[in-house]
């Protein structure tokens, strides 16, 4: 290839890069600031320890499942993707993600799930079961230290604005958007919780008040209940699409899971 | 079996004091708690936890319920001579959990 031509392509390359950043329009409204920073210091120092963290106890967990080969296929997930410390490294950071199998955007639970039934030959792990979420914080683990980074251009792009939408969008008796406390009051309180930004850098996380580990899909129930609004079912399209804003949302910060919070 | 975390220093000199710490994964179920249904959830809690050193006690705890999920315990103990150090976790309905680890005195 002559340098001229590989010159244009370049070029047409960064032009196109500039295109989807523009097209998109986008920067967060706020310099993401990861939820850890909102929490006590005894939180944080749980959440520090790498023994006493609770949620290690479902990164083990999620370990054995990795290896395990007592599935229809025989296959365990080590088995096709090997050591998960060099495979599912940065992984994390790029869910949720546009499926070409699935058509549309999944999280990377969804994932999980279509590797396990098309691999391994074996129904899904039902959403917020014990080795979902097991599996999940063991992938995601993988990525600690490496900054959130999700593509919301091309395929993604549909699913990223009804995202958006949801963000802004007032629900529930209180009449609360997700924006109105966790951006334009994140830092404030609320009684004595403080606010955070509602970042999901360190999903799955071990939480205090439900004394176990939970997915985003889970916390998202949470919050719209607690604005009493219906919660949409784990899984949904309409919580999958919220999860890649807000992933797009704390761009840059950096995955800390298992995280611990209040 | 519930899964747990111990962590006892592979070595340690004579006469130090080591730390030893002990998890277990559990969701102590204190009784109290209605479902979604308003149905009540049965109590489901371990209700001792106990190290031995050598054979002999070092430490024991009976739980009760209240205690959060996954109770985790740590502890010193005076490294005196080489020998396992085991630890015990009794369910309420007898289920035991056992694990252990070699302590090395030098």
């Amino acid at each position: 290839m002559n340098r001229a031509l590989v010159a244009i392509l370049a070029c047409a390359g960064i032009v196109a890069t500039f295109a989807a950043v523009f097209a998109a329009d986008q920067v967060p409204a706020q310099k993401p600031i990861s939820g850890y920073d909102f929490m006590t210091p005894e939180v944080q120092q749980l959440q520090d320890d790498d023994f006493a963290n609770p949620g290690l106890l479902w990164v083990e967990e999620g370990q054995t499942i990795w290896d395990d080969t007592k599935v229809a296929s025989g296959k365990s997930c080590a088995s096709c993707h090997g050591d998960a410390v060099t495979a599912m490294r940065g992984v994390a950071t790029r869910y949720p993600a546009y499926s070409v199998e699935a058509g549309h955007v999944i999280n990377l639970e969804q994932q999980i799930n279509q590797c396990r039934r098309e691999r391994q030959g074996e129904p899904d792990f039902p959403y917020e079961s014990e080795p979902l979420l097991s599996i999940t914080a063991f992938v995601s683990t993988q990525s600690k230290g490496l900054p959130q980074s999700v593509a919301i251009v091309g395929p993604a792009a549909e699913s990223f604005e009804r995202g958006k939408a949801f963000f802004y969008q007032r629900r529930g008796q209180l009449n609360l958007s997700c924006s109105n406390c966790h951006e334009q009051h994140a830092g404030d309180h609320l009684r004595g919780e403080s606010i955070s930004q509602g970042q999901l850098n360190g999903f799955p996380i071990y939480r205090a008040l439900w004394q176990t580990m939970g997915s985003t899909n889970r916390m998202f129930a949470w919050c719209n209940e607690a604005v009493r609004a219906e919660p949409y079912p784990a899984g949904s399209q309409e919580y999958v699409d919220l999860e890649l804003f807000e992933r797009w949302r704390g761009q840059g910060l950096n995955i800390e899971t298992p995280a611990v919070r209040r | 079996m519930p899964n747990t975390r111990i962590r006892v220093p592979k070595t340690a000199k004579a006469g130090d004091a080591v730390e030893i710490r002990a998890i277990i994964q559990h969701p102590m179920e204190n009784g109290f708690r209605l479902d979604s249904q308003g149905t009540p959830i049965p109590v489901e809690i371990i209700t001792d936890f106990s190290c031995t050193y050598d054979g002999g006690e070092v430490f024991s705890v009976k739980l009760e319920p209240g205690l959060s999920a996954n109770p985790y315990f740590s502890f010193f103990l005076k490294a005196t001579k080489s020998g396992p150090v085991d630890f015990r976790w009794v369910d309420q309905d007898g289920t035991i959990t056992t694990a252990t680890e070699q302590l090395d005195v030098t």
